[in-house]
């Protein structure tokens, strides 16, 4: 490994502690045909998420009579990363599609659309370490958007260890050349839906991650119901300017 | 305040019994299954804010034909499920072979929801004064989840529409709706339809769709 120097007197690269987030943007309802959208920006990445039903299920054979099936698709812009990358899934994407589609399905009543599908999916625009963390934020969001019943939203975030200290919400570089990544997702009531780790860390480091991990979904999961409530609330307000002229 | 915005997994209440629609219960709580507008009255529901329709037993839906089968009719509901009409729940006893002079593809119809089995197989009936084949008027579509708005507590707003647009106006529950009247009338009879579906989540709009159709009538002359 180089000798790059991760942090220094506690403030990482980017200027943040151990413990801090990357900045968050997200927006509801950004697609006008889509049932459910919401785009996010956690730091550098930017994933832009659609739902789309309950639908009809085509192919047929895929439908189950009982409960509606879940398709989430992750893909990568060719021009997300710095070197264009090829488009079309690979192995990775179809790694993290069926990982996130696991980190939702927990959540969602399936059992109340019989014989249909909800299609979600995740394109990744600007891509800087966490994108599938992003994707999932975003799908939550889109999911609820889309007025499908869920028991809770989930929220997602890594935890990394950089320069033997474990940090939150690893950027690019912290993640290529750090020790490990920790990518969790999590309900607010603290069920954990994804867990995956590359790396080495020891025990005491991983109980330190997922309580940090834990605590950085908690912060993201006041930014997906701020964004949600306000959606409404504002319109509210317009109308009562409106009614008052 | 008796009515806010909550989303899925909010705590609602810790009275299980106030458990209604639109919500779930676990460990002794009440919680929010949607995104949308929870009234706290006796029982506790949450009305969506958007999603899809499914059918239930009861309901008017506007459909229009998609295919023809041997002796059904397969109509497009605005659904993620079709319905199917039977052509004995045809008003009139019609021949196997005669089912698209009286029904082709892309015609609409007022139906009810005769029956939903678990696996969503939708039985549609026409078998009553109200509904019928569509031949004259206009349908507009909006969201299923504003149809209850449009309608109003006890059916205030639809009667007032029809009262003062003066014209026939036929609600599905799968958000169609069809009015028929003179061509000025539908005209506003649309615009206001549209208006109470983007407006559905604010308080007092029945008197305000009052006002807006006075207004459009005086604008007229």
């Amino acid at each position: 490994m180089d000798e790059r120097v991760f942090i220094k007197d506690g403030i990482r690269l980017d200027g943040r502690r151990f413990d801090e987030l990357r900045p968050i943007k997200m927006e509801v309802g950004v697609l006008k045909r889509a049932d459910g959208s919401c785009y996010m920006e956690m730091g550098d990445n930017k994933v832009i998420a659609a739902v789309y039903g309950p639908r009809e299920v085509h192919p047929r054979h895929l439908q189950e009579v009982n409960r509606a099936i879940i398709r989430y698709r992750y893909n990568m812009a060719s021009f997300s990363v710095e070197e264009r990358r090829r488009p079309g899934p690979d192995r990775r994407s179809y790694e993290l599609s069926k990982v996130s589609r696991e980190a939702l399905e927990p959540v969602i009543l399936t059992s109340y659309f019989p014989k249909s599908v909800i299609d979600i999916f995740v394109e990744v625009l600007q891509a800087d370490a966490g994108t599938r963390t992003a994707g999932i934020n975003a799908a939550s969001v889109a999911l609820a958007d889309a007025g499908i019943p869920m028991r809770s939203l989930v929220s997602s975030c890594a935890a990394g260890k950089v320069d033997g200290q474990i940090v939150l919400d690893p950027m690019k570089d912290e993640d290529n050349f750090g020790q490990a990544d920790m990518p969790i997702a999590i309900t607010p009531t603290g069920e954990i839906t994804l867990l995956q780790m590359d790396g080495m860390m020891t025990r005491d480091e991983f109980r330190q991650a997922i309580e940090l991990a834990k605590r950085g979904c908690q912060e993201i999961y006041r930014i997906q119901r701020k964004v949600l409530i306000d959606r409404y609330s504002q319109f509210e307000d317009l109308q009562d300017e409106g009614s008052r002229r | 305040m008796d009515r806010k915005i909550v989303i899925p997994g909010d705590l609602l209440s810790e009275d299980t019994r106030r458990a209604g629609e639109g919500t779930y219960v676990r460990n002794g709580k009440v919680y929010s299954l949607l995104y949308g507008i929870a009234s706290f009255r006796d029982r506790i529901s949450v009305i969506p804010l958007a999603g899809k329709y499914i059918p239930a037993v009861g309901d008017n839906v506007i459909g229009v034909v998609k295919d023809i089968t041997f002796s059904n009719w397969i109509l497009d509901i605005n659904s993620p499920y079709d319905g199917l009409l039977h052509i004995s729940e045809f008003p009139k006893k019609i021949d196997v072979e005669d089912m698209s002079k009286y029904l082709r593809i892309g015609s609409s119809v007022m139906a009810r929801v005769k029956d939903v089995d678990p696996a969503m197989k939708v039985e549609l009936t026409l078998n009553d004064r109200r509904l019928g084949v569509i031949k004259t008027g206009r349908v507009v579509e909006i969201s299923h989840t504003r149809v209850p708005r449009l309608i109003g507590k006890g059916g205030s707003m639809i009667s007032m529409l029809k009262k003062e647009l003066n014209c026939n106006i036929f609600v599905g529950q799968n958000g169609r709706i069809w009015v028929s009247g003179n061509e000025e009338d539908m005209d506003l009879a649309l615009k206001t339809i549209l208006l109470i579906e983007r407006e559905a989540h604010t308080n007092g709009l029945t008197d305000r769709i009052v006002e807006y159709i006075k207004d459009a009538r005086r604008a007229r002359g």
